[in-house]
């Protein structure tokens, strides 16, 4: 017991390494803000457009959204930021996850928003119409607060598994938490800056997941 | 009764893709005028009503409504003239998130431009007329149906349109909530609104409407005073349908 | 132009690199399959706990699943794979991966079974009960089957979800697609085989992303 203690919860190592950690948390917290911001703003431009029914942007947002979703987040960073260089575009590490990551949740965003759109009633696109509203002021004032009302809840839950991905940085050396613990973790031969990086992210985290889970609980009541 | 139209409806034609809905239509409502509309299902009532406001666009033919032709125009224009034509639909589709009083002053605010003061008062106006003043803060889903389209009556009507649509307005309500409904369409005749109504309340027909128009296959069958259609149908296929419904 | 078809789309580097891919590939489906499974076994446990009446059962329950939805599946695998040998525990990278996205992806299962679960109307358990079966009878033939109906859109997205979270194997050095074609990137100093790699997840999940989307579209109609 005692050795395990001392491999995973060292405390003078701990404390030597904290201010890396720390520094990584303000890192994480930061891309994690903006691509929440980007994503979803993104996402919600999207679903709009769609509801123009033009055929040809409706095809390339589709297209948008199905590549974005089956693509491996990694995937796409690894060729960014492995590929733009050679042909002369080069982006830095945190810029490269910040593109990746914002333009993965505005794919799955698009489609949470056009599920909350779809899932009205036509019935109320009328009712605006009829009352001489134009579609621009039904989009914006009926459609839209009741297809973000439905979407808030998948949203919320899709916006924290990817900004969970913010720790794919540490492959492409962005220093935000998981490469401050694993470089501490090398140079002090011990694990337990790896446990401060676990806990600095369930601080980050968990009052995310304890949100959407209040969300859902109130949803559901909602319905009843 | 003036026998000015105010709603004129000439030669209108409606396919969806190969199937026919509509075929030469024509129909006319004069100012006051209360016309109802009555035949089986599938006989294209609904749709010549939504063809009136443009929620399904005409295949050919022409829609005048107080002597201006609305199937010519720019979308300004349409939805300028969408406020002059007020409707209620078969499923109230009120707006969910929004209260009573919302729900009445948001066209009135954003498609006439009216300040909130002007339209909170006209909402509230209207909501007396229909008998729900004491509601204006309450949310659609705690209201019963009755109540849901007396307060859609009263959101198309905060517009001051020229004519009111009527798409089976009490269709959805339990039988002792048509009552209330009907009542607030009687009121409004009897105030002079033009209004053109898809209904099965045969009863109601008799007693409020000027004039029965029975409409089967996407053609006007027949057209008359209530005691003509009711009383004496001309034709087989009206009398069949009448000795089915009543 | 040519230049980004050369760096990109260079099917001479995409063909010598394919074999290797597709050895990568096999892999992939390796510890998909073994996650898949897993999860979907460990996700059910998961969720009985959460839906458990008695106190002492849910609440760890619960915790469980909040615990691994808020870490990161990169950190839980580095932990497991870099952090277990400090303590004398040596495991291989496709046993590090394996456990790491287990408890992953079991939270995540748990909580589709849980919504799928919490959607049965509670008259569908008191006629089952009141019929005589038991309730482990009750779950299985009757709650169970309408369940996993509603919420198979979900249980869908989160296995294209497993696949696409495989890539992060390629981390601990697990030989798998994205290992493979970054492996032959570096040898090759061409971004193509990444390119292939990327071809390859989008022919193999495309078809599910759109059922998923159908899907959606089906229960909003």
């Amino acid at each position: 017991m005692d050795r395990f203690l001392e491999t995973f919860f060292n405390a003078t190592v701990m404390a030597r390494y904290l201010p890396d950690i720390l520094h990584g948390v303000g890192v994480t917290v930061l891309l994690a803000v903006a691509i929440i911001l980007a994503g979803v703003a993104a996402g919600l431009v999207l679903a709009c457009l769609r509801t123009a029914r033009l055929r040809w942007l409706n095809f390339l947002i589709i297209c948008y959204a199905d590549v974005g979703r089956a693509l491996p987040p990694l995937v796409v960073i690894l060729l960014f930021y492995f590929g733009l260089p050679n042909i002369g575009i080069t982006l830095s590490g945190p810029m490269v996850l910040f593109v990746v990551l914002s333009a993965t949740l505005a794919a799955f965003a698009e489609e949470i928003f056009w599920a909350g759109f779809t899932s009205l009633p036509r019935g109320q696109w009328e009712a605006g119409r009829a009352t001489g509203l134009g579609s621009l002021q039904v989009l914006v004032w009926i459609a839209l607060p009741q297809a973000v009302r439905l979407a808030v809840p998948p949203l919320v839950n899709r916006a924290l598994a990817i900004t969970k991905m913010t720790a794919l940085g540490s492959v492409i050396g962005v220093s935000e938490i998981l490469s401050a613990a694993t470089t501490a973790q090398s140079f002090s031969g011990s694990a337990s800056p790896l446990t401060l990086g676990a806990l600095a992210y369930l601080a980050i985290f968990v009052p995310f997941v304890i949100f959407a889970r209040w969300l859902e609980s109130r949803f559901a009541w909602k319905k009843a | 009764m003036s026998d000015r139209p105010m709603l004129e409806i000439a030669a209108l034609q409606k396919r969806f893709g190969e199937t026919e809905v509509l075929r030469d239509i024509n129909l006319r409502v004069g100012q006051g005028e209360l016309v109802f509309v009555i035949g089986p299902s599938g006989s294209g009532k609904s749709t010549m009503l939504r063809c009136c406001n443009r929620l399904e666009e005409p295949s050919g033919g022409a829609i005048m409504i107080d002597g201006r032709n609305i199937c010519a125009g720019t979308t300004r224009d349409l939805n300028r003239m969408r406020l002059q034509v007020g409707m209620v639909f078969q499923g109230f589709n009120l707006y969910p998130h929004l209260s009573v009083l919302k729900n009445i002053t948001l066209a009135q605010r954003k498609a006439l431009k009216r300040d909130r003061a002007e339209a909170e008062a006209k909402a509230m106006e209207m909501l007396g007329r229909v008998g729900l003043a004491h509601k204006a803060q309450a949310w659609p889903a705690e209201l019963s149906g009755g109540q849901q389209q007396r307060v859609a009556i009263a959101r198309a009507l905060a517009l001051d349109p020229k004519v009111m649509l009527f798409d089976e307005p009490t269709s959805a309500l339990d039988p002792e909530l048509v009552g209330s409904v009907l009542k607030v369409m009687k009121d409004l005749r009897d105030e002079g609104m033009t209004m053109l109504v898809v209904s099965h309340e045969m009863g109601f027909a008799r007693e409020a409407a000027d004039r029965v128009v029975f409409m089967d296959g996407g053609v006007v069958v027949e057209e008359g005073t209530p005691e003509e259609v009711f009383g004496a149908p001309k034709t087989e296929r009206a009398r069949a349908f009448l000795s089915r419904v009543s | 132009m040519d230049l980004f078809l050369d760096q990109f789309f260079n099917l001479d580097v995409m063909a010598r690199a394919l074999p290797f891919l597709l050895q990568g590939l096999w892999m992939t489906a390796k510890i998909c399959a073994a996650v898949i499974l897993l999860g979907l076994v460990g996700g059910f446990f998961l969720a009985l706990g959460c839906l458990s009446p008695r106190r002492w059962l849910r609440w760890p329950a619960v915790v469980v699943t909040d615990f691994f939805r808020a870490l990161p599946p990169l950190v839980l695998l580095i932990f497991v794979y870099s952090g277990l040998p400090f303590a004398g525990i040596q495991v291989s990278p496709f046993a590090a991966v394996v456990i790491a996205f287990f408890l992953n992806n079991s939270s995540y299962y748990g909580e589709v079974y849980r919504a799928g679960i919490e959607s049965i109307p509670r008259g569908q358990w008191e006629a089952a009960r009141s019929t005589g079966l038991t309730q482990a009878q009750t779950i299985g033939y009757v709650i169970l089957p309408q369940a996993v109906r509603n919420v198979l859109p979900d249980l869908l997205s989160n296995t294209i979800e497993v696949v696409k979270l495989t890539s992060l194997a390629s981390v601990v050095s697990l030989g798998e697609l994205l290992y493979s074609a970054n492996m032959a990137r570096s040898l090759t100093y061409n971004a193509s085989p990444i390119m292939l790699a990327a071809l390859i997840y989008l022919v193999l999940l495309w078809p599910l992303v759109r059922l998923v989307s159908r899907f959606q579209r089906g229960l909003a109609a």
